[in-house]
């Protein structure tokens, strides 16, 4: 496969990122620094870095609780999501939302979603105003192995389908909804089948080769570009961590975890490319360097960042409503 | 009869209160998203993995296997409305949706299908089915796993609600809703589920619909609901050193409401504040209100106050989730501005 340069580089810096972030977080959890929950995208990064790496900040992507990694692939500035995480008022969403709900519609990121399921329906809107603007805008949209089984991602596909939306469904299957194995909760033996169903291509991918995804992805969004409608990807993958941070993941054997260790897409993508002389060690390395200084320098930017005030919680309710009907009865 | 009690949690008491009624009626199953956990992984598949995502049923399925503690796909809309015509059909089920928050996912299952069918069916049809769901805020869960909704099912003729503050009342209370032959939404605040509290060993049925006073007293009547009850007997507690007795009303079910109980008190102190967790507008906070001013009107002596949440959904940040969940500080001034 032909990527210029410049992408490979681009995609091995935006896992890496992942990555990071996703450790880092990890740590800044366990030391009791984030309030709320968190669930990390980390072994799962080729997916959403395949699929962004074919998009501009005008095309959109809808993500799920899992949604890190899928910001950090559209572009969403690091500093803002950790900011973010933190519960600052410099956040990406003003410390709104935090996880489950870091958003940047600016780089075309319509938000992480609490809501299983609550994405595909919402990407099909966003597949809708391109087709109705007659741009040539795209809409992917990931969602989980456990979503797949949600009233509205099938009704989202069917929809997508008979308006010949431009949306690229992508299930990342990483074998697990909760501590709940997709071998049970799914009827059919694969979800890429699923696609006959609604008349669109469906593609079974390995999650953990980035290039796997990147020419998967190429192919269903080069079509949705062109006004053929939507395409299904299922990637195989795999979250490292366990479902939330705090799960003591009980349901996964430490051999099954190994196995999948050994096929790390970041690994992965480094043997490739230094064996085809794509990159060179220092190229990488000098990536890595970079990114571990703007993770520090994104945690920095987040503890130093004020809390917001008590009274921001009354604000972005509505576009226009009278202030004093929002504020408490009493 | 002497009935031993122990201390245990709310978590635990909720967990035992389902564990008595499967003994008792076979009929009684639950369903929800990895209540047991782990279903079809051998080293788990007879013990489960989670036992819920905060653990209230625990070891159920090691007990009732995974014919009656059935693992759910993520498909509120479609279990749900599954429990619905379990329910009519003769088995008692006890769904779970997991947040409240979620309720958007199914509700057409549990409005117009579960909540309707009886009386659409000129009365020839039960549907005796309770969903368990978690409320509340203050876990950092932001916007969509923090709001309480209560009042939504409340406002909804056909259905029940309950919400108990005490592990006493969680368990008496799930006793009597898994009995009760009409659907009876149960709402579990997810920050109480580790307060601990004096709970029987054995069976025991806690009336619907029934208040309970948790504390007397005679200067003002506090009505509150799940974990505000613990807000406002903080506050009580609080305004007992200047000479101010606060009276404390656990709602306990929201719906039926007990209106005497209510009338009762304002009868006796003559002024009243709610105190609720819920948005305001159209909430059982404001319903309560208007349940004094129409048919306790001539005993008050004071405007009647809403302690309620903000019109805004939930926020992430603990500064302003803070701010947004009532406060003891905020029903004491509410009680200055009647007494
Ligand atoms: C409507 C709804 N139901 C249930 C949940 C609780 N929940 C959050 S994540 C999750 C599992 C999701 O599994 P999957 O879609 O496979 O995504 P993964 O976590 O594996 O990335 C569940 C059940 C929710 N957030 N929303
Ligand atoms: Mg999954």
């Amino acid at each position: 496969m032909d990527i210029p340069k410049g992408k490979l580089r681009w995609i091995y810096e935006r896992m890496v990122t992942i990555r990071r972030f996703e450790d880092r977080v990890a740590q800044e959890f366990a030391a009791g620094k984030l309030p709320g929950f968190v669930h990390l995208y980390a072994g799962e990064e080729a997916i959403a870095v395949g699929v962004c790496a074919h998009l501009t900040d005008r095309d959109y992507i809808t993500s799920t609780h899992r949604g890190h990694g899928h910001c950090i692939a559209k572009g969403v500035d690091v500093r803002s999501m950790m900011a973010e995480l933190f519960g600052r008022s410099t956040g990406a969403c003003k410390g709104k939302g935090g996880s489950m709900h870091i958003a940047d519609v600016d780089k075309g990121m319509l938000g992480a979603n609490g809501i299983v399921g609550g994405g595909p329906p919402l990407a099909c809107g966003a597949g809708l105003m391109a087709k109705v603007k007659g741009t040539d805008q795209v809409a992917a949209c990931f969602f989980g192995d456990g979503a797949a089984e949600q009233g509205t991602t099938h009704e989202a596909m069917n929809l997508a389908a008979i308006w010949k939306l431009p949306v690229v469904f992508v299930c990342e299957n990483n074998l697990y909804a909760e501590s709940t194995p997709w071998t049970y909760h799914c009827a059919a033996s694969d979800i890429a089948s699923r696609a006959a169903a609604y008349d669109m291509p469906g593609v079974l991918v390995d999650g953990a080769d980035v290039f796997a995804v990147y020419e998967a992805a190429g192919e269903a969004i080069a079509r949705a570009r062109r006004g053929e409608g939507p395409s299904l990807l299922e990637c195989r993958g795999f979250r490292y961590y366990g479902h939330f941070q705090g799960d003591a993941v009980t349901y996964r054997t430490k051999e099954e975890e190994e196995e999948y260790r050994r096929r790390d897409p970041i690994e992965r993508f480094r043997q490739t490319v230094l064996s085809q002389g794509l990159l060179t060690e220092d190229e990488l390395n000098a990536i890595d360097e970079a990114v571990a200084r703007e993770i520090d320098d994104a945690v920095r930017y987040a503890e130093s960042s004020p809390m917001p005030s008590p009274e921001e919680c009354l604000t972005d309710v509505y576009v226009d409503y009278p202030a004093a009907q929002l504020a408490f009865r009493h | 009869m002497v009935v031993a009690t122990r201390v245990i949690s709310y978590r635990e008491a909720l967990n035992e209160a389902i564990r008595l009624e499967m003994r008792r009626d076979p009929t009684v199953v639950i369903m929800g998203e990895d209540i047991a956990g782990g279903a079809g992984i051998g080293h788990v598949e007879n013990v489960g993995a989670w036992g819920g995502v905060l653990g209230v049923t625990k070891s159920l399925v090691s007990e009732f296997g995974r014919q009656r503690v059935l693992d759910t796909p993520i498909s509120e809309a479609g279990f749900i409305g599954a429990a619905v015509g379990a329910a009519v059909t003769g088995l008692r089920p006890i769904a779970e949706l997991m947040f409240v928050d979620f309720f958007g996912v199914c509700m057409d299952q549990i409005f117009n299908q579960g909540a309707k069918l009886r009386y659409m069916f000129g009365g020839k049809a039960k549907v005796p089915l309770v969903i368990r769901t978690m409320i509340g805020a203050g876990f950092g869960a932001a916007g969509q796993h923090s709001g309480c909704h209560y009042a939504v099912f409340t406002h909804m003729p056909g259905l029940k609600t309950v919400a108990p503050a005490t592990p006493y009342d969680a368990k008496g209370l799930l006793i009597a809703a898994i009995r009760d032959d009409d659907p009876v939404i149960f709402f579990e605040h997810k920050l109480l589920y580790d307060t601990t509290g004096e709970v029987p060993e054995g069976e025991y049925v806690i009336p619907l619909g029934k208040a309970d006073v948790k504390r007397e007293g005679s200067d003002v009547t506090v009505v509150a609901i799940a974990r505000m009850v613990h807000v406002a007997l903080e506050a009580a507690a609080r305004l007992a050193g200047e000479g101010i007795d606060v009276e404390v009303i656990d709602l306990r079910t929201l719906s039926p409401l007990d209106e005497e109980a209510i009338l009762e008190s304002l009868a006796k102190t003559r002024r009243l504040v709610v105190v609720d967790e819920d948005n305001p507008r159209c909430s059982v906070a404001a319903d309560i209100a208007a349940l004094a001013v129409d048919k306790g009107f001539d005993y008050l002596d004071a405007p009647v106050k809403m302690v309620t949440a903000p019109h805004t959904p939930v926020p992430f940040s603990p500064s302003m989730e803070q701010f947004y969940i009532p406060s003891p500080q905020r029903v004491i001034d509410a009680i200055r501005e009647v007494v």
